[in-house]
């Protein structure tokens, strides 16, 4: 009823092969942009934009690329923390030893640094599978964090040990850096995000989406049927620690200001497979969905006391909040294995036969 | 020339310099790796079973020995508390199999997986509620494990070795040889080793999944509180000990998922291997704290040459 796509013709492949084909979908998809793009600027304060709106963005980068692994090309990987570190680690060494460069540029070259330790960690799994693999991945994890510790090289012998952003100009508008404003900062990370997801929407459906769909389905299968398992599996790991290298960048750039080793630690990637998973692996909308459920709702859980006036510790609400979060998980995965997007593809298909139900 | 010397023969030449140190070494090495043995051990039973990754290993370790010090704490005595957090961990296995596991018996491996991560996440939350977030002391002499040391002096050096880890590693034997004996000779054990078969061909024998999976659970919680109590003799009961689970990650590895002796062979090779690793080229060369890498990229390197582990079932793989 509300969402009939009857009477809606295609007379052109291009509209067919269109992104969203069912005018319904287009119209919401505007409406999101809408909201993120105009709505949400005008109406939210610097805590939303600091605690919620930026880290929710940038953790459903982080998870677009782990879910490009592990939910399209069915590789599980637990090492996603440490290659956002690469990526951090990547641009600041560049913002380093070239000062004038644009931090556009710097940000998107720092992803192939990610990407090229993404693909050296990658080559096990064209001998090794599943779970193997999984433990594999956390070599690179404990491995990469102990190198952002020693090696002094990559923090410039900081004293701190940690990395600082120092103040970046773009276009004559401060992005970085302590005087930068929320706003400009929201602003560019939505941007970006935006960006990197209508490209993975596009290399998802392609020629390298499929194959990697066809090996997470079944890799001998794939390739008896010519597939490059290799090639496969390798562009997947690039392409995937591409974006969550960048997501570390704009992580550390954009959220923090700046970063210690243990920011990447093994919570970090847990926390990325979270959102990938009660997200629901394979899907694109569902990166943000579990973002939104994951990271925003510990900020949430610690304004509702203070909200009612309920006098409780905050080292006690800390735990509750571990155990509620821990049941939300387990709840989910019993309700909808296949993650939120499940949920909106379940609600879409009702709304299209209403009100009759079958 | 130079850094080939330090790196392949100078470690060598200390080893065969001072030999009582070495000794030191792989005893410290060796302790390590027998508790490495136990927790691999608890995932391996549970995989095998039930071919459920067990992320909360490390969290029951925790949780084991946080209810035994802090019953303590309330006035039970030692000899009381024993049994009592057995019974707790039976509760705890018993509720895991019938809130987390039955309703999701069938789902794809990965999501078992995250959702033993969302009990280690609950558990977290719940132990830090109930016993607080403060390191506490294990009872040992309560308990009556022997406190001392042990002096030796092998080619005129010195050898320290603690009672408790000697304690540790004939626990640990006592308590492998009984699982091996349970597994092999009961009927009970071998249900077990059917279910981790064929699940279908155990079912239609008449063998009870979820009896056995509660069982299964209930065993990797004797096996956490074992390694809870020596570990917690060695170095404090905290939220810390979390992390050795990690450290029995690439034990599997190397040991292969489905295998009890590789989890054995497999936790001794590398707790030993990481402290002659960390010590003498490790702290020279690299500025230390490589025992936290050191194991999975050895462990990698193993299953480059034998995907499976050196002792896990062959793949074979059908279309």
């Amino acid at each position: 009823m509300f969402y009939r796509t009857a009477g809606q013709f295609k007379t052109s492949y291009a509209a067919d092969q269109a992104l969203y084909p069912i005018r319904q979908d287009a119209v919401l998809l505007g409406l999101v942009l809408l909201i993120a793009y105009v709505v949400l600027p005008l109406t939210a304060n610097e805590f939303t934009f600091r605690a919620l709106l930026v880290p929710v963005l940038i953790y459903a980068l982080a998870s677009l690329g782990l879910n490009i692994l592990t939910g399209f090309a069915g590789q599980l990987s637990l090492g996603t923390g440490a290659f956002m570190g690469v990526g951090a680690y990547a641009c600041y060494k560049l913002l380093t030893i070239f000062p004038d460069m644009n931090i556009v540029i710097a940000l998107f070259l720092s992803g192939f640094f990610s990407a090229g330790v993404g693909v050296a960690f990658g080559l096990p799994s064209l001998r090794i599978k599943g779970f193997y693999l999984a433990i594999a991945t956390l070599a690179a994890q404990f491995f990469l964090v102990w190198l952002f510790e020693k090696a002094g090289w990559l923090y410039n012998y900081n004293a701190s040990g940690a990395i600082e952003v120092r103040t970046l100009d773009l276009f004559g508008l401060t992005v970085t850096g302590p005087t930068a404003t929320p706003i400009t900062q929201y602003y560019f990370v939505l941007v970006t995000v935006t960006v990197i997801t209508l490209l993975t929407i596009n290399l998802t459906r392609g020629r390298y989406g499929r194959t990697w769909k066809a090996v997470r389905d079944m890799d001998i299968a794939a390739e008896l049927v010519g597939i490059n398992l290799m090639r496969a599996k390798l562009t997947a790991f690039a392409v995937s620690s591409y974006i969550i290298g960048i997501s570390g960048a704009l992580l550390v750039f954009f959220f923090k200001g700046a970063a210690e080793p243990n920011l990447f630690d093994i919570e970090s990637s847990f926390l990325i497979l979270f959102i990938a998973i009660i997200g629901g692996l394979g899907s694109i909308l569902g990166n943000f969905l579990g973002a939104i459920l994951i990271v925003a709702l510990p900020v949430i859980l610690n304004v509702i006391p203070d909200a009612f006036g309920i006098p409780i510790n905050s080292a006690t609400f800390e735990h509750i909040n571990d155990m509620i979060i821990g049941a939300l998980i387990v709840t989910i995965l019993i309700v909808e294995p296949h993650g939120l997007a499940r949920f909106w593809a379940v609600i879409r298909e009702k709304l299209i036969i209403w009100p009759f139900p079958h | 020339m130079e850094a080939l010397y330090t790196v392949f023969i100078d470690p060598f030449v200390q080893m065969v310099e001072a030999p009582d140190f070495l000794l030191q070494v792989l005893w410290e090495g060796l302790v390590s790796g027998v508790l490495y043995s136990l927790i691999a051990l608890g995932f391996v039973l549970i995989f095998k079973s039930s071919r459920i990754f067990n992320f909360a290993q490390g969290i029951m370790v925790v949780f084991a020995a946080l209810t035994l010090v802090g019953l303590h704490e309330n006035g039970v005595p030692a000899w009381a508390a024993v049994p009592l957090t057995l019974l707790v961990m039976y509760g705890l296995a018993f509720s895991i199999e019938r809130v987390v596991l039955r309703p999701l018996i069938n789902q794809p491996d990965i999501v078992l997986f995250m959702a033993t991560i969302g009990v280690t996440l609950f558990l977290i939350g719940f132990g830090e509620f109930v016993f607080g977030g403060e390191n506490k002391v294990m009872i040992t002499e309560q308990l009556g494990i022997p406190v001392g040391s042990l002096e030796f002096e092998p080619f005129g050096g010195f050898l320290l070795i603690e009672e408790k880890d000697v304690t540790a590693v004939a626990l640990a034997i006592l308590l492998v040889v009984g699982l091996l004996t349970f597994l092999n000779k009961s009927s009970m054990g071998r249900a077990i080793r059917a279910l981790g078969d064929d699940h279908q061909a155990a079912l239609s024998v008449g063998i009870s999944l979820s009896t056995i999976w509660v069982l299964v659970w209930f065993i990797a919680g004797v096996i956490a509180l074992v390694t809870g109590i020596v570990w917690g003799a060695r170095a404090g009961v905290s939220f810390a000990l979390e992390v050795i689970a990690y450290k029995a990650l690439p034990v599997l590895m190397l040991g292969g998922l489905e295998s009890v002796s590789g989890a054995i062979i497999g936790g001794l090779a590398i707790g030993i291997l990481e402290k002659l690793f960390e010590i003498y080229w490790g702290q020279p060369l690299l500025g230390g704290n490589t025992e936290t890498w050191f194991a999975f990229i050895f462990a990698l390197i193993v299953l480059l040459f034998r995907p499976q582990g050196l002792f896990g079932e062959k793949i074979i793989e059908r279309i």
